[in-house]
């Protein structure tokens, strides 16, 4: 096996390493595409869409996909972003996100994909589902109406912790995540050093008392757009 | 009550070797014995086999036929499907319910009998049709429903209720069925005799890579729908780096409509498991699978006493017919009520003992499939198929059929039919001449492939049912012309809702907004742009989704979109004041109406 794939993404020759996925040869070449579920350093899921680019015209998940010699890919084109925004509109209606009085705001990967891809508000109809919260641990919470089922909190306490205090129950729309205990977060062994706390994208997961640490205007996303560290070649360890 | 669930919970455990692959096997006789899987059940099991308790509840959360809460001695549950549903099964549940003195999805207080919905149990050719724990009833109305439970209530035994035996198999001592096979039509592939070993001492006559190169060259394709070439993929199992391989057959039957695996598994199973076994002998395997539904629990001790004869007869265990180092052995899975379990690499997940979430691909089932191991997963009927071609010859197969598609079909076709039941017909016979088969010469519209395949209108009954035409897994619903289209649509979106498995977004999500605003639609509210809004998120969901679920799960939307636009036209129109037509002024206002106690004097009217 040669020790470099070339392939194409937007008319772009790139090379990437065998073994590599999509996503990952991308972002070693300065190309970001889209993802929410996915995290460096988990095994990729697949399962929230956005990533989605055609190869050789088949929709694949970019996080999963291994490169391949001559493969075309389409990432950043009209019909791809306008079917990420779709999703993203459906993340935004099945839970509560509301922005405003969110204390992830600015921090939030899925409000910042929002605003990279000009969506404003979303263009289906919102849900409002019942979802709980669960306030019991001292140090952490968990806001369920805010939880998008990306699974880096399942992954991330399971691969990198090891303590696999998250899990999903239920399916279809009564899909949610479940903690490793009778009840409650406060049942477990979880503590404010776990990966697992830091892999949420949203606020689903948040530490307790330090919301506001960083002042809104000076988090993450609020000057430049998710992603724009891997496409200036600042970062390639892309998502936090 | 706590030591009996200790004690038994250990003992389960310990008959399944504490191995967490064989979780489902353990779930499953937990909520038989305790009519649930409670949270204390799940602590025990998750200490006897090393995992998490939440692993426990993810399985169990996952499957319709488990409950972490209590339900009664006897579940009734009653198929809400399409066809039965134009069969009247919701007068049925009615009528259940009353008798019962509860309402659909509620315990008896005694807390003997739960009565529930359940999509299709594979009996539409005799709907209405319910599950009473593992017994099936067929051709329900509501006064043998009240009989049933006037009789549960005397003795809560679900097997005193069958009465009548149905024919052929169903009739067996180890199946006891009410059930009946309505094979309307035998063919010379799937219902010709079974002379048993007679294909597996011919293959074994073969070597591997020859067996391999005459299913290849029948040009067998997949059953289930799908179509992939059998022999490719048994080529590429068989290449796959591995020290250990697995077939498994897909006897998950649960396209709504499809019911033909039943039929083949009562009549012919023996031509199922040699066909496994040849499949076994070629990728050279040492270990099978029946993945069985849970709706077709009634049929488990009937198989596995023909696996036993098989065993005694040495066609499944170690030197199989004498050929040195060919071991190989079926074992049974239940499954336990998820649709998704169909798909392939569900069904996988389902047989190691996890949530049936489909995996993602690469690597496919023939790389690293069940526990890694590369892994065939076929079809009910295709391993029937393979089984003849040994016997036959694959020329002989060959000449069965169509250009591009050999051998014959089995199709379950169900509604609005003068006569429904099995059909096995050669590939590339048209939409017409099966109508006419099964007396339905004057359908309005049939959706062919089950929800997940297209409904097709009358003006393209003159269409082929082959792989290059209307490909189908064999599900054919006859709709008559006082049927709505755009109902059976709605339907259809209820059951993809209720099992999509929920691990991506397009599918958890996006079917919920079809069925929203279909719902707009046919409640007279729709306006030109909601088509467009349809068009638009079905294609979305159909492209972003992850498996074969989700990609077809937005058809109902978009095949009636296409073939029968008229009827959208029909109840679509454009706002002419300008307004929103589905914005309710008053439905919004209620809430606060009711808090501050009045009535908006804006909107009085």
């Amino acid at each position: 096996m040669s020790a470099t794939i070339d392939f194409i993404i937007d008319d772009k020759e790139i090379q990437g390493r065998p073994g590599q996925t999509i996503l990952e040869a991308a972002q070693q070449n300065g190309i970001y595409i889209p993802r929410l579920c996915y995290r460096e350093g988990l095994v990729p899921h697949g399962s929230c869409r956005i990533c989605t680019v055609l190869v050789n015209g088949r929709p694949q998940s970019a996080c999963t996909q291994p490169i391949a010699p001559g493969m075309i890919v389409e990432n950043d084109t009209e019909k791809m972003n306008g079917l990420r925004r779709n999703i993203i509109d459906m993340l935004f209606v099945e839970g509560n996100h509301f922005c405003m009085f969110c204390e992830k705001s600015g921090n939030c990967e899925l409000q910042a994909l929002a605003y990279r891809l000009g969506i404003t508000a979303p263009k289906y109809p919102y849900m409002f589902p019942k979802r709980d919260v669960d306030a019991t641990h001292p140090d952490i919470f968990i806001d369920r109406n805010r939880c998008i089922l990306c699974g880096r909190c399942v992954r991330a306490s399971r691969d990198v912790d090891g303590k696999h205090i998250f899990e999903f129950v239920g399916r279809g729309p009564h899909k949610r995540v479940e903690v490793n205990a009778e009840a409650n977060l406060a049942d477990t062994d979880i503590s404010m050093t776990d990966e697992a706390v830091e892999a949420c994208p949203v606020g689903a997961l948040l530490k307790k008392r330090v919301g506001y640490a960083v002042p809104i205007g000076q988090r993450l996303y609020d000057h430049k757009p998710i992603g724009s560290d891997i496409e200036s070649g600042v970062a390639p360890a892309s998502s936090r | 009550m706590s030591e009996n669930l200790g004690a038994a919970v250990k003992e389960i455990c310990r008959a399944h070797g504490h191995d967490r692959t064989r979780l489902m096997d353990i779930v499953r006789a937990v909520q038989e014995q305790f009519g649930c899987v409670s949270g204390e059940a799940m602590e025990l099991i998750a200490k006897a086999v090393s995992v998490h308790r939440v692993e426990v509840d993810s399985v169990v959360s996952f499957y319709a036929f488990l409950s972490d809460r209590p339900k009664g001695k006897v579940v009734i549950r009653v198929c809400d499907d399409i066809i039965n549903r134009m069969h009247g099964a919701d007068r049925v549940a009615q009528a259940f319910a009353d008798e019962l003195g509860i309402e659909v999805g509620q315990t008896t207080p005694d807390g003997t009998i739960t009565l529930e919905y359940t999509p299709c149990i594979g009996m539409c050719d005799q709907a209405p049709a319910a599950l009473v724990n593992d017994v099936v009833v067929t051709d329900l109305h509501r006064t043998t429903a009240r009989q049933i439970v006037q009789e549960l209530r005397r003795h809560l035994d679900p097997r005193r209720l069958v009465r009548k035996l149905g024919d052929g198999n169903n009739a067996h001592e180890l199946v006891q069925a009410m059930v009946v096979n309505n094979i309307r039509k035998p063919g010379p592939v799937i219902f010709s005799p079974v002379n048993r070993g007679e294909a597996i001492k011919k293959a074994l006559a073969m070597s591997p890579v020859e067996v391999i190169r005459a299913v290849k060259t029948s040009r067998l394709r997949g059953r289930g729908g799908a179509g992939f070439p059998t022999g490719m993929k048994w080529e590429f199992t068989r290449g796959a780096p591995g020290t250990k391989r697995c077939v498994i057959c897909n006897a998950d039957e649960g396209e709504p409509g499809t019911f033909k695996d039943r039929v083949i598994l009562t009549e012919r199973p023996d031509r199922v498991f040699a066909g496994m076994t040849i499949a076994g002998y070629a990728i050279g395997a040492d270990e099978g699978i029946l993945y069985l539904r849970g709706e077709y629990a009634y049929l488990r001790a009937f198989l596995e006493d023909v696996l036993q004869k098989r065993r005694d007869e040495n066609l499944l265990g170690n030197k199989i017919c004498g050929k040195e180092d060919f071991n190989f052995d079926i074992r049974i899975q239940m499954g336990a009520g998820a649709y998704i379990c169909g798909e392939e690499t569900a069904l996988i997940s389902s047989c190691e003992g996890l949530r049936g979430d489909p995996k993602n691909r690469p690597p496919f089932p023939a790389q690293k499939g069940y526990l890694e191991h590369p892994t065939v997963v076929n079809n009910v009927e295709t391993l029937g198929c393979v089984t003849k071609i040994l016997e036959d010859g694959p020329a002989t197969f060959n000449e069965y059929g169509s250009e591009g598609s050999s051998g014959t079909k089995l199709l379950s076709i169900s509604g609005d039919c003068r006569s429904p039941g099995v059909f096995e017909v050669p590939f590339g016979i048209t939409l017409n001449e099966v109508l006419r088969l099964a007396g339905a010469g004057d359908a309005y519209a049939v959706q062919v492939g089950g929800p997940s395949g297209q409904m097709v209108s009358r003006d393209e009954f003159g269409r082929s049912i082959c792989y290059d035409d209307l490909a189908t897994g064999g599900s054919l619903m006859v709709f008559g012309l006082d049927r709505n289209v755009l109902e059976i649509a709605d339907a259809f979106l209820d059951f993809f809702i209720e099992e999509s498995c929920g691990y991506c977004t397009p599918c958890r999500v996006g079917n919920v907004l079809l069925k929203e605003r279909l719902g707009k639609i046919l409640a007279g509210k729709g306006e030109p742009s909601d088509l467009k809004y349809l068009q638009e998120l079905g294609e979305t969901v159909k492209l972003m989704s992850r498996c074969g679920l989700g990609q077809t799960s937005a058809n109902p939307i978009l095949t009636t979109l296409k073939n029968f636009r008229s009827v959208y036209d029909a109840l679509v129109k454009e706002a002419t004041d300008g307004l929103q037509p589905s914005f309710d002024i008053h439905a919004a206002m209620s809430e606060s109406e009711k808090i501050t106690g009045r009535k908006s004097v804006h909107f009085l009217a």
